[in-house]
């Protein structure tokens, strides 16, 4: 298409090359920065030099601080000349070399001048530039100027004062919320840059003060707003106060705001509007569809940004309120062939949601036109929506597959084929139907694969899910040809894929020991030493008998550990006549705090495996935990908890504690610090009252001798409770100790002390601190494989909630699972959610839970609650958990 | 909440994706280094198309980036993916036009860094610290040019003149 236009002169070639910074250095311009130290100043050259070091800082070279320090004092020099365009250039350099506070006070007295000079350039740049480098003692000093200009009547001086404001109040606040008179005043300015600068720093001032913005919106809606970016800053101010007020029935405050706006003469804010309309929380489709007008005139549009404005608004929408954009379809069928391919895209990714079943295959053949000349990072964002248009109609699977298997055998980097890869796992395992047919799909694919990880991932996918089909002999061909074809990491795995057929499949147990014993002459050590594993563990010296369950296990069950752990485990292991025992491996996978998703539940995982946690700190604690006497028979620790604050932060002494659970004890570590420098605290103990918990009984504690300032000192609190019983209750604590005063300036310590108490918060011991939060990779697999055995079904009414998502994490937290496969995330305006956790009960059992929640529309939430555990009395308990709160 | 409207980074590149100006209004890019990376994507991602008669879109890392090509030089203007590209659109064309005037219609890298201080004066009078300043292509110019030794011959013809004069050479080049 468009080539770069250049000149298609003969001297071409010199003049490209030319360039007033040609051959520029930064020492030599430094060296000329002294002309700005001349007695006579030469205007011209001064701004010559002064360019080309902004030149150079804009090229992204760095000065040192000496040379900034250097160069910024001649700079300060020229304020001596009265030349404007030096001047100019003068504040420009002062904002770019960012000088530090020393260095501001030399300008300083130049700068105020200038904000007080006749010349409104001056006035406004000054005050730009020295709010930009001020300080908050400095800003006191010129605060009743910057009010001044604030209300001054050249508008370019008030808005150099109210940007500079809105800059301000990020480090400043407590001086500019002085300011909201003459803020208050300069929104009311007839310069219509002004009042959008003036209503930008008033609603950032009281953002904090719920009704002022109420307030201050009512007014604005009804009078004049001048500028169109104003215009835009209103009307989301207007959702904002839309949004927090929450009103449940009636008409929405400021709607017809909102839809008048969408009659304005400009195009920013007709789109601003529509775009706040779609995003009301709970709108209406009467309420959408003035907006869905006017974005689908956006679609026809010659101009481009309008049409991408327009169609990504739209692809939102969709999400919730497919129906509403169906009209639109028409429009965003001919977008298709829109030569901005970021428009044609959305428009792609749209139709794929609003579209029907009866549309799938019209739309899947304009599609495969489409795919041929865009970009990868726009395949697999079609990728992602075919694969949830295929879920959604899984009668269309067919052609749906067959796109992905065509799309899987074209050109393609390795992100775009892992989505397409991913897209086809997810349906097999969702789609019975799709199983035997993308199996194949995955079997070609790998025949021609150039991704080694794509490959061995493919590999061990089809050993969970081959041998489960009608006829797995059919793809042990494509397995064993990896065997011949491919390098050592995708053989390993081959074998690995083809012992796990053996194991499962007892009929084909002769053919596959024949190929197994062909890799043991394997030229990779890893290829021959699994090839041998296998075939001494299955049995391959000739009977063909069923494989032991133990041996299933050993081989390829999961290692119920999160690999982080068994590698510091392992790290630590030092070479003893102990053999390595993998029970001591810390299950206990450390909560990462959620990240809030930018788009909940878009990314299903595929192949991935389980996200590993960081390392966790429960070692330490076991280490700690069996230093003490006093502890070291109550066994193997199966879990500590997070600290739990006691004292509000900024107190005396600050107290936290960490619970401890054991089989048959709980132990309570406070953590303390002294924060008083006058106090050495000694004898520090908690006096603990558990007459709110019943089944505790207090054994032992361990006080700390001694806690100076400032010196963490922990004290221990243990308690006997029946064995195996999930026993809770509540714990008020207090902290005694005797309490010397100390010196100050010598740090000793008197010799008398006083006894004395401080209370602390109380602690209670809940359900959840019985059970560990440990992922699976799979759930439905690790399903199936508990058995229905100890399975304990029932239905609950959780009464009204907030929302979905409220209770949802709610009984998440109850239980202090973890929640597997994304499913804590729950879809905006979704009626009903199922949530997978899994984790480990005291006593070191499984546990798998399936949450199904519903909502009805008084908000009422039903949850019906399956439990699968090693362990009948777990799965009661479990339910009791619930039943109980 | 930030609801002010909000331009991240403004940049001025040649037809190889050199830096011309460029200025950066937020800490997405912390070093020169992720800058130019920046650059570099979008600039790869953008120059095959035709950005020259309307402002073009697309989305990048996260961020709606709005373009124009005139001549040799490629103007963008950068904004989180929550932005309203409409508004983008007009800081965008501001800048474009503003250029235009300053250089009177001679729009190309030359030029450009012939007169880069007026280049630079101008980016800084249409964002300050990300908030928009002003989007009037008049306006600016007049802003920058009032107060410059470099530009006196400015002056003599009225700013709209300067715009006729930009926009038939803009023509002139796209006929050629």
């Amino acid at each position: 298409m468009a080539q770069p236009l250049v000149k298609k002169d003969d001297d071409r070639d010199d003049e490209a090359e030319y360039s007033p910074f040609l051959g520029i250095e930064k020492g030599a311009v430094l060296q000329e920065a002294r002309v700005f130290n001349d007695p006579q100043l030469d205007p011209r050259r001064c701004s010559q030099v002064i360019t080309k070091l902004l030149y150079l800082l804009n090229q992204g070279d760095s000065f040192t601080k000496v040379e900034a320090t250097e160069v910024f004092f001649s700079v300060t020099k020229l304020f001596q000349s009265k030349d404007l365009g030096l001047r100019r250039m003068v504040y420009l350099i002062i904002k770019e070399l960012s000088p530090s506070a020393d260095e501001v006070i030399i300008v300083t007295s130049s700068l105020m001048k200038d904000m007080n000079s006749k010349t409104d350039m001056y006035r406004a740049n000054a005050i730009r530039v020295l709010c930009r480098i001020t300080d908050g003692t400095l800003l006191t000093q010129i605060e009743r100027y910057l009010k001044q200009a604030i209300v001054d009547k050249n508008p370019v001086v008030a808005s150099a004062a109210l940007v500079s404001g809105i800059h301000l109040l990020q480090t400043n606040p407590e001086i500019v919320k002085r300011w909201s008179n003459e803020v208050q005043e300069a929104v009311q300015s007839r310069a219509a840059l002004v009042q959008f600068h003036a209503l930008a720093l008033l609603q950032q001032i009281r953002q904090n003060d719920r009704l002022a913005v109420s307030k201050l919106v009512t007014s604005l809606t009804r009078g004049t707003v001048r500028s169109p970016l104003a215009q835009c800053l209103l009307i989301r101010y207007t959702s904002q106060v839309i949004r927090e007020s929450n009103t449940q029935t009636g008409d929405r405050p400021f709607y017809d705001f909102l839809e008048s706006c969408l009659r304005h003469k400009a195009e920013m804010v007709i789109f601003e509007a529509a775009r706040a309309i779609t995003e009301l929380s709970g709108v209406t489709s009467r309420e959408l569809t003035p907006a869905i007008t006017v974005l689908q005139l956006f679609l026809s549009s010659s101009k481009p940004v309008l049409r991408f404005a327009a169609v990504r608004t739209l692809n939102k929408v969709a999400l919730t309120h497919p129906m509403a954009v169906t009209n639109c379809n028409i429009d965003m069928e001919s977008l298709i062939s829109d030569q901005n391919r970021s428009i044609a895209t959305l428009a792609i990714t749209t139709l794929l949601k609003t579209g029907n079943e009866s549309s799938v295959d019209r739309l899947m053949k304009q599609i495969t036109n489409f795919m041929s000349d865009i970009a990868d990072e726009f395949k697999i964002v079609v990728v992602e929506a075919i694969r949830s248009l295929c879920l959604k109609f899984p009668l269309k699977y067919r052609s749906l597959m067959n796109f992905l298997s065509n799309i899987l055998r074209e050109e393609g980097g390795f992100e775009y084929k892992k989505a397409i890869v991913d897209s086809i796992v997810i349906l097999i395992r969702d789609i019975p139907e799709a199983k035997e047919s993308g199996l194949l799909h995955l079997c070609e694919f790998i025949e021609d694969c150039e991704f080694t990880y794509l490959s061995t991932q493919i590999l061990h996918f089809l050993g969970i899910e081959g041998p489960k089909t009608t006829d797995p002999s059919k793809y042990i061909r494509y397995i064993y040809n990896r065997v011949h074809l491919e390098n050592a990491t995708v053989r390993a795995a081959s074998v690995s894929t083809l012992a796990k057929f053996g194991a499962m499949v007892d009929a084909l147990k002769p053919r596959i020991f024949v190929l197994l014993r062909r890799c043991i002459f394997d030229s990779d050590d890893e290829v021959r030493d699994r090839a041998t594993l296998y075939l001494n563990t299955l049995g391959g010296d000739g009977e063909v008998v069923e494989t032991d369950k133990d041996v299933k296990i050993f081989l390829f069950g999961d290692l119920d550990i999160p690999l982080v752990n068994l590698e510091t485990s392992l790290k630590n292991y030092e070479p003893s006549e102990e053999p390595f025992d993998i029970d001591s491996v810390p299950k206990e996978v450390k909560s990462q705090p959620l990240v809030e998703k930018k788009a909940p539940g878009k990314k299903p995982a595929g192949l991935g495996a389980p996200p590993a946690g960081p390392p966790s700190t429960v070692d330490a604690y076991e280490r700690l935990l069996s230093s003490i006497p006093e502890f070291s028979n109550f066994g193997k620790l199966f879990k500590s908890s997070s600290p739990v604050e006691l004292t509000e932060a900024e107190t005396e002494y600050a107290v936290n504690v960490v619970k401890h659970i054991f089989d048959r004890h709980v132990v309570f570590q406070y953590n303390c610090i002294n924060t008083i420098p006058e106090q050495l605290l000694e004898n520090v103990s908690v006096i603990v009252d558990a007459s709110e918990a019943e089944d505790f009984t207090e054994v032992t504690s361990k006080p700390v001798r001694s806690l100076p300032y400032d010196t963490p000192g922990q004290t221990f609190v243990a308690f006997e409770k029946p064995d195996g019983i999930t026993a809770v209750g509540k714990f008020s604590n207090m902290l005694r100790f005797i309490v010397k005063e100390v010196d100050p300036s010598t740090g000793e310590a008197e010799e008398d002390g006083v006894e004395d108490e401080y209370q602390l918060e109380d602690l209670e011991v809940v359900a959840a601190d019985y059970m560990m939060k440990v992922g699976v990779s799979n759930f439905r697999n690790a399903w199936e494989s508990m058995g229905e055995d100890f399975e304990r079904v029932d239905e609950y009414g959780l009464g009204p909630r907030e929302s979905l998502a409220e209770a949802v994490s709610a009984v998440i937290n109850l239980l202090g699972m973890q929640p597997c496969e994304g499913t804590e995330a729950v879809a905006t305006n979704s009626r009903s959610h199922t949530c997978l956790l899994s984790g480990v009960f005291l006593g070191n059992v499984r546990v798998l839970v399936r949450l199904q929640f519903g909502i009805e529309g008084s908000r009422d939430v039903a949850m019906k609650l399956a439990v699968r555990s090693e362990d009948e009395a777990v799965g009661d308990a479990i339910h009791e958990i619930v039943s109980c709160s | 909440m930030e609801l002010c409207p909000c331009v991240k980074n403004i940049l001025l590149l040649d037809f190889e994706g050199k830096r011309v100006a460029a200025k950066y209004f937020c800490d997405d890019w912390p070093t020169n280094g992720a800058k130019e990376a920046f650059e570099k994507a979008v600039f790869n991602k953008t120059q095959k198309t035709n950005a020259r008669s309307e402002v073009e879109v697309t989305m990048l890392e996260n961020n709606i980036v709005v373009y124009k090509f005139v001549q040799d030089l490629h103007f963008f203007v950068t904004g989180g993916e929550e932005e309203n590209e409409v508004i983008l659109a007009t800081v965008l064309q501001g800048f474009v036009d503003a250029v235009g005037l300053l250089l009177r219609g001679n729009v190309e890298k030359r030029e450009a860094l012939e007169y880069l201080d007026l280049i630079l004066l101008c980016i800084d009078e249409i964002v300050d610290g990300g908030i928009i300043l002003e989007t009037d292509a008049n306006v600016i110019a007049g802003k920058v040019a009032s107060h410059s030794t470099v530009a006196e011959g400015l002056s003599e013809q009225t700013f709209s003149q300067a715009l006729a004069t930009a926009r038939e050479h803009l023509a002139r080049s796209l006929l050629k």
